[in-house]
This record gives structure tokens, C-alpha cells and sequence, in this order.
């Protein structure tokens, strides 16, 4: 069995313990100062060069958020943030906007190279000529702290009418489209992160899909917090027309550092009649130390509208890092035999906290959904599930599976689940089951009796336990995801 | 924005409420018998917290405004309607009966063998006034309620712990507190009826001590313009059991609330219920949650819940039950199932189930299912010749009888059928 055996392999590399991509990249950075206020709004709608819309759609999604009151509901526990003391707005020092590959500062490149992002990648992002011919698969943004640096393949998928940028570019672009979709599925107003959000995001990436085309490749996000102090807040947001097709990735880490990082992103995703959008998400931000010192506070939006029939969005997440994880990927089902797919994998260890699931809301008829969840806790951590699957009275023969399951490794972390079910309509089917339990005693002496030392049974019987999500991911991230649930559990056991 | 705009929407009517409930007490505080000094405080709370509000986490599916909307009288001593005596089950142990909250003593039996005291609130030792806000205003205005000892080693047998509500826009608030010894046994056939509108807000706790078995068995068979909402507790010692069974079937809002603390190794709580809702005659549809903590908090302890809800007309059912399992309590076994059958188009169900675990050697698990009777079975029986209604009412009585198979006390059960065929009688499913 392959998964096995990548397992085995992951195991056996990782002999590096700890966070592995906590590098921090000296690059020379345009800081905005600390901070937040109208100015500061203006100074980053000005830097980008922004319409007038875009800023008066910022200045009202500050207006509201200066209304709201930070949420208190989710299971973690931290110092109160004060957003006064960070900078929103921080930018590798070069020329905005870069079109060509050349001028990727190289040390960037070099940033890359320790992530291990692929090797034709960076020759990619290298601007290597030819690169793009020789394995056409995986087309990339980066965004570095807040600004997108590099974006590949972009004229092959020119080519079949996808438009693939940062979403800087897409305001310039296309401002139709941004201005059109915009806040359509996360308004302003949603919530306090989103409501920051909108107010001070400085880029992300921005895809198109027209009418009927299958996206020729994967596209693939990758975010990187860098500078000290800074605050990471991109906006995605990702549209695909009338029977067109997508997979996107995304990747996320950061720097270690001692002090607590902000990460409050959005994303947006708009289906319409028979579009499939399927979004991945490695999300391995710093987690902080042994002492729960540091570590990223990641609160992050992302929703998911299916407004066509037959339309089907899918989510599959695998939560390693961050201090603190606040996420719900959700689809609202609003077109008639829309699908919502949420497949999640979190780990949490040391001081880790996750407070994340899903939210499905059925609208329209024969909707269905699928929610699968695994939470891993280890160390001293807490790992809660919070999902919400609503049926309106209109969803007729709307259907709903749910399957969270949480696995305890160690007598002091913490597995919480907590589903919302709501059903108004009589002809709607829903499911749910959970379970929490240790690693089966049976399971780990079969390992054990078989020669595995204590570690590597550990880690094939977790994989085993999240096959149901990683068997969602694409290739590529499946053999990353089951490398990282190994390295981030090392240590956790015996 | 003007300071002194008059206050509206659901936190005024619930501020104006508790209010109402503290004046109240304010006036007749002098002749309220028992503990002064526990009414004062949870009074204290009550103007400082208010009424459970729809902010609140635990009130998300159940909003209180129509009950604050209502403005309750105290309840004056009354004698009962025999149709309202007829509906008490004749099955053998000792009638404790009160009447519009005050013990009846012409109605009510004398137990044997165990003791019961009446005439003042039974506050007991486990109920938190402080966390609950409905208990804090139950402590401040309770009037009388049963306090039962069984002593170690004793069958208690069975107490039929009646409330029958005669008034109109009266509001009553009984407390009783059941203390069983080591080894001793009781069973409680908790029984609340009706008619007219009226608010019903007992706490009955429940103090199981070593080796004691508690078997808790309700019926809500308010009047359908009634509100009951009721606390009850259970602090279970080690090889102790506290085993309940809720049947709610009255009441335009109603709210069960079950604490059940498992504290000693090995101790045991069965959750059980049911809940049939429909339209009541006006039209209006039932609203009814049933909702439930358990906390292991010692080794070796086991819950198991299992909660179905039947749904017509414009009826809303809620459940929420959450299992908290401490650090300290390894080799938990936690298992709850909740499912809801919606009959009709506008019925609505709401379930919340929760697992909050600190210990890493334990099995807990939930489910929870909500739908439609299942077409197939159902044209499996209209084959062999079944008529639809009939066919239906089959599917859904053997869709509650996982809740009530359970109950082990013959009699019981037997009135928990008759009052369920009763409200068959009243409603098409």
C-alpha cells in the first residue's frame, strides 16, 4: 500500500525534529506604519493604485468593523489582540506589480528553496524558459507577507481563457469582475476577521474560469508570512463559470518568531451551473514552541457559494500549524443538486489550539453534502469541531452525511466536537457520527509485534486514520500532508 | 443616539421579566418559608444576570420572549378538576401531589419505610442557582416542594410525584430534593399536568449515593398554553445509577434541562426521552428542548442517552446534549443518539450534540439523524395491505420504542404508552 509506505519514508526522513520552515528571508521590506486608521486604509488602497469603489468599499468595511466586537464563542484562549501594534502593510521592496519572472528578488528564490517547493516550480518562478513545456501541471502565485510576487504559467492559461493573478492585478485587470464578486459571498459585515479583512487586505490570488473550460493544470496559492510584526490579510477569490472545472491549492507557512503573528484571510468561491471548484489547503504556519510561545493566530473566512444547478464545491484541509487555527470552510448550496464536500484533517500538539469544521447550508433542492473530519490532538492542545449543516424549508430531498472523528494521543490535550444540525424540511435526510477514542491499544501491539518501533506505528495507524481525507487531496499534496502529520506528531508519543 | 430611547425587542421583554419576578418577590418575601438567606442571594443574581437571553450559547434554539411576553401570577390554594385527577396513573407506590406548586395533603399518601418532609422549598445541596438562571429564579421563589430521604440499604419503591396546575396566568416553582443513601433504591414517576396558560418551573435534584440506584420517570402532559421549564440534577456516586426517561408531550414552550454528574468510579446515567409535538388546538405549533449535561468527573463511568423526537404541524424540537469528560476520568464510556422524525412540512428540529473530552482513554460517540419516515418501509407495509395511517403510526412507535424499551418498571411504562396514545388521540401524524 503506497500511503503506507510514503508513511514509512516520511517517518524515516524527518529525523530533523521541530518546525523546519521557520526561516525568516532578509528581504528589504516597505513597511506601512503600525497601526490602524482611515490613513492607513488610504495609504494601502494608494499603493495599489486602487479605483475609488475599492476604497470606499474598504472604508465602510472598517466603519463596520470598528462596530463589532471581537468573537468569544470558539474554544481557544489567547492574550486579547491588540491591532494597533501591527503593521498592515508590508511589501518586498521592489517594483509593484511584477510581470516578469526576472525580477524575482533571489533571494526569494532561495526562500523557496528551503521550503522545497518543487524544483521545476522554482525554475518556474526562476523564469527558467522551457520550464513551463516540460511538465505542465502546477501553475503558482506567492504571496509574500501581503503582495504577490510571482505568478507562473500565466500565458499558458491565457491561452484557454483562465485568468490567473494576483488580485492587485485583477482590480487593474479586470474590474468588473472584482467589483461584480467582491463581498458577493463574505460581505463586508460578516464577521469580525472578515470585516478587518476587507478593510485592509492587500492582495491574494484572483481566478477565473470562463464558461465550459476545464482548467488545464492545477493552480496553486502559496502564502508566506515574513516580515516581523506584520499582519497577513489576502483576499481569494475564485469564480468559475457555467460547467467549467477547478483545482486549487494552497499553501501556507511562516517564520518562527516569538511574538504571535495575525493571519485573517478571506475566501470567496462562486459556482455556477455545473462548475466544479475543489480547493486543497495545506495550512502549516508556525505553531509556536514546545512552551506555546509564538505561533500564528490564523482567523480565516472562506465560503464557498454554488448559485448554479448542479454546481459542487469541495473542500479538503489539512491543518498542521498555526497557534491557533479559526476556520470554517463553508458552502452556501443555493442552485438546485448542488454538492458541498468538507474533507479535514487537524492536528494540533503542544500548546496548539484548532477551533475549525464547516458550515453547509442547503438551499436549493436535492442538495446534498459531505462532511468528514479528523482531529488528531496531541501534547497539550485542544482540537474542537464546529460544524453547521442547516436545511431550508425549500430544500427538498436534501441529504447530509457527517463523520467527525477525533483521536487522543496523550492524557493532557483536549477533543471537542460540536455540530449544529438544523432541518426544516421534512423530505431532507441528514447523518452525523462522531467518535473519540486513544490509538487502539490492539492496532498499535500488531504494529509493534511486527517489528515497527513505537513512532512509525504511531504514524501508519494515524495516516490510517485520515485516509478518508488525504485520499481527497491531489497527488502532490497527499505525499506533503502525510510527511507533515508524521513530523508535526514527532515527539508526542510514549 | 438618545440614552433613554425605550427599550424594545426580546432583552427588554426578558429584563422587564425578571423584573416583574423580583418585585414579586420583593412582596411577599416576609411570608415565603425556608432558607431566607439562599432567596436573597440567587435574588442578588437574578437582578444582576436576567433571564436566559438569546445571546446565550445554551438558549440558541429556545427563546423565552413569549414567556416574558406573559405576566404570571402567584398561585392561591386551589382544589383540582377531577378530569385532571383521572389522568394521574393508577399504578402502585405513594402519591405525593401538589397543586398549582403546594403539597395537597388530602390527595398525597404517607410513604413507608422512607421520609419525606413538605411545606418548604427542598433546596438540596447540588443545584447551581449561579449558573442557572431559570434555578435562580426558582430558589427565589419557591414555595414548597418534597424533600425524600431513603435510607442506606432501603427500597424506596415508587413515589408518584404529581403537579397539577388549576390557574390561569399563574406561575409556580417547585423544589424538591431526593436523597438516597448507600444501597438504597427509588424509583420517581415525575408527573406534570394541566390546563390553561400558566408557567410551571420545578428543580428536582437527585443526591445517589454508593451502591444507589434513582430511576427518574417523567411525563410533561401540560395544558398546551403552558410553559414548563424544568431543572434537574443528579450527582451519582461510585456503582451508583441514576437512569431517567423524559416524555414530553404538553406545553406551548417547554424546556427540560438534565445535570447529571457522574462522581464516583463507575457510577451510571441513562438519559433517555421523547418528544411528541404537534399544533396545539389554536393552531400555534409546540416548541420543546430537551437538553442535558453530563460531566465524568471519576474513572471507569458510563452515560448513555437516547433522545427521539417526533414532529408535526408547526411544531419545533431541540435537543442539545453534551458529554464532558474531565481529565481525571479514564476508560469513559459516553454514548449518546438523538433522531427526529418530521412528519409535516413545517415541523423544524435543532439538535446540538457536544463532546467535550480531557481524558485520552475513552470511547464517546455520538449520533444524530433527522428525516422523513423511511418510504420504503412504509410501502412494505402498504403491500402486505397496512392503511397509510396506520402504517405510519407502526413506524413511528417502533421509531420511540428504543427510547422507551429502557424502562425497566413495568407499570411505569405502561402510563408512559397510555400517555402517548393520548396524545395520538389529539394529533395526525
Amino acid at each position: 500500500m503506497p500511503v503506507v509506505a510514503e508513511t514509512l519514508d516520511a517517518v524515516q526522513a524527518a529525523t530533523e525534529s521541530g518546525y523546519k520552515w521557520g526561516f525568516s528571508t532578509d528581504i528589504e521590506m516597505e513597511m506601512a506604519p503600525k497601526g490602524l486608521n482611515t490613513d492607513i486604509i488610504r495609504l494601502i488602497s494608494a499603493r495599489k493604485n486602487e479605483p475609488e469603489w475599492l476604497l470606499e468599499w474598504r472604508l465602510k468595511a472598517y466603519a463596520v468593523w470598528l462596530k463589532m466586537e471581537e468573537p468569544d464563542w470558539a474554544m481557544v484562549n489567547h492574550p486579547p489582540i491588540d491591532y494597533q501594534d501591527l503593521h498592515y502593510y508590508a511589501a518586498p521592496k521592489k517594483k509593484p506589480g511584477p510581470r516578469s519572472l526576472d525580477e524575482v528578488d533571489p533571494e526569494l528564490l532561495r526562500t523557496y528553496e528551503k521550503l522545497g517547493i518543487p524544483l521545476r516550480e522554482r525554475a518556474i518562478l526562476a523564469g527558467v524558459e522551457g520550464a513551463e513545456d516540460e511538465r505542465p501541471q502546477v501553475a503558482m502565485d506567492a504571496v509574500f507577507d501581503s503582495v504577490s510576487v510571482a505568478t507562473t504559467f500565466k500565458a499558458t492559461l491565457a491561452k484557454s481563457g483562465v485568468i490567473f493573478c494576483p488580485i492587485s492585478e485583477a482590480v487593474q485587470e479586470h474590474p468588473e469582475l472584482v467589483r461584480k464578486y467582491l463581498g458577493s459571498v463574505v460581505p463586508v459585515g460578516d464577521n469580525y476577521f472578515a470585516a478587518l479583512n476587507s478593510a485592509v487586505f492587500t492582495d491574494g490570488s484572483f481566478v477565473y474560469i470562463p464558461k465550459g473550460v476545464r482548467c488545464p493544470m492545477e493552480l496553486s496559492t502559496y502564502f508566506r508570512i515574513n516580515a516581523r510584526n506584520t499582519g497577513q490579510f489576502e483576499r481569494t477569490l475564485i469564480i468559475a463559470e457555467e460547467a467549467s472545472h477547478v483545482s486549487y491549492l494552497e499553501g501556507c507557512t511562516a517564520p518562527q518568531r516569538d511574538e504571535n503573528q495575525l493571519h485573517a484571510a478571506v475566501v470567496e468561491l462562486v459556482a455556477f451551473d455545473d462548475a466544479v471548484i475543489k480547493y486543497s489547503t495545506v495550512q502549516n504556519w508556525y505553531p509556536g514552541d514546545a512552551e506555546g510561545k509564538g505561533g500564528v493566530y490564523n482567523f480565516v473566512t472562506k465560503r464557498g457559494a454554488c448559485r448554479g444547478a448542479r454546481s459542487k464545491i469541495s473542500w479538503t484541509q489539512v491543518e498542521t500549524g498555526s497557534a491557533i487555527t479559526w476556520k470554517y470552510p463553508s458552502c452556501i448550496l443555493q442552485g438546485d443538486d448542488s454538492v458541498g464536500e468538507f474533507y479535514s484533517v487537524a492536528v494540533t500538539t503542544n500548546h496548539q489550539q484548532a477551533d475549525t469544521g464547516t458550515k453547509m447550508i442547503h438551499i436549493g433542492k436535492r442538495t446534498t453534502s459531505t462532511i468528514v473530519s479528523k482531529g488528531i490532538s496531541a501534547g497539550k492542545s485542544n482540537n474542537t469541531y464546529r460544524g453547521l449543516v442547516r436545511i431550508a424549508p425549500r430544500a427538498d430531498g436534501a441529504r447530509n452525511f457527517t463523520q467527525c472523528d477525533s483521536l487522543l494521543i496523550g492524557d493532557q490535550c483536549g477533543a471537542h466536537t460540536v455540530p449544529y444540525i438544523e432541518s426544516r424540511n421534512p423530505t431532507a435526510r441528514l447523518e452525523h457520527e462522531a467518535t473519540t477514542s486513544k490509538i487502539d491499544d490492539d492496532q498499535l501491539f500488531y504494529c509493534r509485534q511486527r517489528g515497527l518501533n513505537q513512532e512509525d506505528a504511531v504514524g501508519m495507524i494515524v495516516n490510517g486514520f485520515c485516509k478518508d481525507v488525504l485520499k481527497e487531496l491531489p497527488m502532490e499534496f497527499a505525499v506533503e500532508a502525510q510527511k507533515l502529520l508524521a513530523v508535526s506528531l514527532e515527539g508526542s508519543v510514549g | 443616539m438618545s440614552t433613554t430611547a425605550p427599550p424594545s425587542g426580546p432583552v427588554a421583554a426578558l429584563n422587564a421579566a425578571a423584573a416583574a419576578f423580583i418585585a414579586r418577590y420583593n412582596d411577599s418575601k416576609a411570608r415565603l418559608p425556608g432558607d431566607t438567606h439562599a432567596r436573597a442571594e440567587a435574588a442578588a443574581l437574578l437582578a444582576e444576570h436576567g433571564l436566559p437571553g438569546p445571546r446565550e450559547e445554551a438558549w440558541r434554539y429556545t427563546s423565552l420572549r413569549p414567556f416574558a411576553e406573559t405576566p404570571f401570577a402567584p398561585s392561591v390554594p386551589a382544589e383540582p378538576p377531577a378530569s385532571l385527577l383521572a389522568r394521574i396513573p393508577a399504578i402502585e407506590g405513594t402519591r405525593l401531589v401538589f397543586v398549582d406548586g403546594r403539597f395537597h395533603s388530602e390527595l398525597s399518601g404517607v410513604p413507608r419505610g422512607i421520609r419525606v418532609t413538605t411545606g418548604e422549598p427542598a433546596l438540596g445541596r447540588i443545584a447551581r442557582p449561579a449558573t442557572e438562571k431559570l434555578v435562580a429564579l426558582n430558589t427565589m421563589l419557591a414555595e414548597d416542594g418534597a424533600a425524600i430521604h431513603v435510607p442506606a440499604g432501603i427500597d424506596g419503591g415508587t413515589i408518584i410525584l404529581v403537579s397539577i396546575a388549576t390557574g390561569h396566568s399563574i406561575g409556580f416553582h417547585p423544589r424538591h430534593a431526593v436523597v438516597l443513601a448507600a444501597g438504597a433504591k427509588l424509583t420517581v414517576l415525575d408527573l406534570a399536568l394541566g390546563d390553561g396558560e400558566y408557567l410551571h418551573n420545578p428543580v428536582i435534584s437527585f443526591e445517589i449515593a454508593e451502591g444507589a440506584t434513582a430511576s427518574h420517570l417523567r411525563i410533561q402532559d401540560e395544558g398546551e398554553g403552558a410553559f414548563h421549564l424544568s431543572t434537574a440534577y443528579a450527582e451519582v456516586a461510585a456503582d451508583a445509577t441514576y437512569d431517567s426517561f423524559a416524555l414530553t408531550l404538553g406545553a406551548r414552550l417547554a424546556r427540560m434541562e438534565v445535570h447529571a454528574r457522574l462522581a464516583g468510579e463507575r457510577a451510571a446515567a441513562h438519559l433517555n426521552a421523547a418528544q411528541l409535538l404537534g399544533n396545539t388546538r389554536s393552531g400555534d405549533g409546540q416548541h420543546a428542548d430537551f437538553t442535558t449535561v453530563v460531566a465524568h468527573d471519576a474513572p471507569n463511568t458510563a452515560s448513555r442517552q437516547t433522545v427521539k423526537n417526533v414532529l408535526t404541524g408547526r411544531s419545533r424540537g431541540v435537543f442539545q446534549g453534551k458529554i464532558e469528560v474531565a481529565r481525571i476520568a479514564q476508560k469513559t464510556d459516553g454514548y449518546q443518539m438523538n433522531q427526529a422524525l418530521l412528519l409535516s412540512a413545517e415541523a423544524e428540529m435543532n439538535s446540538k450534540p457536544q463532546l467535550e473530552i480531557y481524558a485520552d482513554d475513552v470511547k464517546c460517540s455520538h449520533g444524530a439523524t433527522v428525516g422523513a419516515l423511511d418510504g420504503d418501509q412504509l410501502f412494505y407495509l402498504r403491500s402486505r395491505g397496512v392503511p397509510e395511517a396506520e402504517a405510519r403510526a407502526i413506524l413511528v412507535r417502533a421509531f420511540l420504542s428504543e427510547a422507551l424499551d429502557p424502562i425497566g418498571h413495568d407499570q411505569a411504562r405502561g402510563a408512559m404508552e397510555a400517555a402517548i396514545a393520548g396524545w395520538w388521540d389529539r394529533h395526525t401524524i
